[in-house]
């Protein structure tokens, strides 16, 4: 329609030079002809580059994992073994961390997920149309905002004689110091968003009419929100919590920043990668985040939950 | 399902806490990139442009900003044409394998960071003997940027008519000027949307880039990590921290004004790559 409608400017070359003949060009006349041909022109590029740069590197990987580094020369030595991952799996110390790790990444979860649910039921359900949107464009806005620059927020919030010690004083409240805790707070900051947009969108999806519908058979709000909401809102809390959990389970740098001394299953892989100058066994420790993601989202495959990511 | 008023005014409250949870923080370090006195003590005794004006001043802020700028303008041009390409090959296309390419694209982001930082890094130093540089940078950006210009572009298709390109064939316009006259146009706001995104995710990106680059390079988030814990450098780092805040939401904004399909879960998804 574009095309017709348009009017050939005085001076401008006229539409059937602007649309040159099959026949001037032979590669797109084969294209044309070819189905096949085309498919293959677009795919190649692509899937070549995800498959030679991204597959190559997460199988290289796992062969990584099982090679050692000759402490003597600090080289890679490929001689098959499975000690990285036994070392990883049975040593007292990497399972704390392990352990730990999960911990964080379960608090976080469950902090989001107590925070986004009010928040997000009433930026769907309760604020007016116009409110809606800037409430949306406002979860967003800081979730662009860099990822360091929210971490390095906390740092500022929880220094010495920072913003959160001069607020808890007159409550008789102590700063937790850079710690623990501050990890499993900064990351819940961080990740907030991702809980709460698909948990609003969840929310948003939910037809006005079946909650009238359920009030008119009688149903208070709080039965309305157990029997008709959260069901149909399980796999957007499910997609929420595959970010939050996901996500911390991988972070290193906001234990880096705020954590103190605590460490994470990233600051393993991070220190084996730096320092240490092991990469067979950053290779081992990573894939225990890896299968861990994988085992959540094999459980959760059948909520449907996937399909809301 | 009928709210009675005081159970509107609680969820009200609550959303504002959390507002405030969200912003305060952000707010604080704007705060402190004027505050006189370099422990962040609160409330700030006094105000100063001291730290603004050695930020302007200072090279490695610079050089840092001139890396960044440059991986994520190469990262975004790559990931446009594989992008586009990618989704009209699946949108247009039934073929085996299919739906393993459709989760490929989306394997970068949705394991965590420090899963693509490592795989990348090591195959770049364990198995190609590559030595890292701001190249190895732009090939892990782009690896993972790509989903965004894809799936901005895959949505705009499943909207075009398909019936413009039908006839653009008829009347005898070849694959690519189809392509040029015809779809291009229909895609370009998606495209700079995806592009957009494309930039900002490149822009921010933090942990694949510390494994990926190379040990005389600096990207603006690697140069505030290296300041972070330098007592002197902490309120430059503030300004820094400030400017990105500001220059990352510019972009996020326009790109939410041109694509409505980039709004809310696709974006959510995007930025899960950044754990």
């Amino acid at each position: 329609m574009a095309l017709q409608s348009q009017q050939p400017a005085p001076g401008a070359p006229s539409v059937a030079s602007a649309v040159p003949r099959p026949k001037a060009n032979k590669v797109s006349a084969l294209l044309h002809r070819s189905p096949r041909l085309r498919l293959a022109g677009l795919i190649t590029a692509p899937a070549g580059w995800l498959v030679l740069v991204y597959i190559a590197a997460l199988a290289a990987l796992l062969i990584t994992a099982f090679w050692t580094v000759d402490t003597f020369t600090g080289k890679v030595s490929t001689a098959w073994t499975t000690d990285n991952l036994v070392t990883v799996v049975t040593d007292p110390v990497y399972q704390r961390i392990t352990l730990r790790t999960l911990w964080i990444a379960f608090a976080v979860t469950v902090i989001d997920l107590i925070l986004a649910l009010p928040m997000a039921f009433f930026i769907a359900k309760v604020a007016s149309a116009r409110w809606q949107k800037l409430l949306v464009v406002a979860v967003l806005m800081p979730l662009w905002a860099s990822y360091l620059v929210k971490a390095y927020a906390w740092r500022n919030v929880l220094a010495d004689g920072g913003l959160l010690e001069w607020l808890g004083a007159p409550l008789g409240l102590q700063s937790p110091g850079y710690s623990e805790t501050a990890v499993i707070l900064t990351l819940s900051y961080i990740w907030l968003p991702f809980m709460i947009l698909p948990i609003y969108a969840g929310f948003d999806r939910v037809p006005d009419s079946l909650l009238e519908a359920s009030s008119d058979l009688g149903a208070k709000p709080l039965a309305t929100v157990r029997l008709v909401v959260f069901p149909l809102l399980v796999p957007s809390i499910i997609a929420g919590t595959i970010f939050t959990f996901s996500l911390s389970l991988g972070d290193y740098i906001t234990a880096q920043i705020v954590g103190g001394t605590t460490q994470m299953l990233g600051t393993v892989v991070y220190a084996n990668v730096g320092a240490a100058n092991n990469l067979p066994f950053a290779a081992a420790v990573s894939l225990v985040p890896i299968a861990i993601i994988t085992l959540y989202l094999f459980i959760v495959r059948r909520t449907g939950a996937l399909n809301s990511l | 399902m009928r709210l009675s008023r005081s159970a509107k005014v609680i969820l009200g409250v609550v959303t504002v806490l959390v507002f405030l949870f969200i912003y305060g923080p952000l707010l604080l370090v704007v705060v402190n990139s004027f505050n006189a006195d370099r422990t962040f003590g609160w409330p700030p005794r006094g105000l100063t442009l001291e730290w603004w004006g050695r930020a302007f001043d200072s090279s490695g802020v610079r050089e840092a900003l001139v890396s960044s700028l440059w991986v994520a303008a190469v990262s975004t041009i790559i990931s446009l044409v594989l992008g586009t390409l990618l989704a009209l090959a699946l949108l247009r296309y039934k073929f085996f394998g299919r739906d393993v390419i459709s989760l490929l694209v989306i394997l970068p982001i949705a394991l965590p960071g420090i899963v693509t930082g490592i795989a990348l890094n090591n195959m770049f130093t364990t198995i190609l003997g590559v030595s890292l540089s701001l190249w190895t940078v732009v090939i892990a950006h782009a690896t993972f940027c790509m989903v965004t210009v894809f799936n901005n572009v895959i949505a705009r298709l499943r909207r075009m008519q398909g019936g413009l390109e039908e006839a653009s064939a008829d009347l005898g316009a070849g694959v690519f000027t189809t392509f040029r006259l015809v779809t291009f146009p229909q895609l370009r706001s998606a495209l700079l949307a995806g592009g957009l995104l494309a930039f900002a995710l490149s822009f921010d990106e933090i942990i694949v880039t510390t494994f990926t680059i190379g040990a005389g390079d600096t990207t603006l988030p690697i140069w505030i990590l290296q300041n972070l814990f330098r007592p002197n450098q902490a309120p430059v780092v503030n300004v820094v921290a400030v400017v990105l805040i500001v220059v990352s939401i510019v972009p996020i904004w326009l790109a939410q004004r041109l694509s409505e399909d980039s709004v809310g879960i696709g974006a959510v998804r995007v930025k899960g790559s950044k754990g």
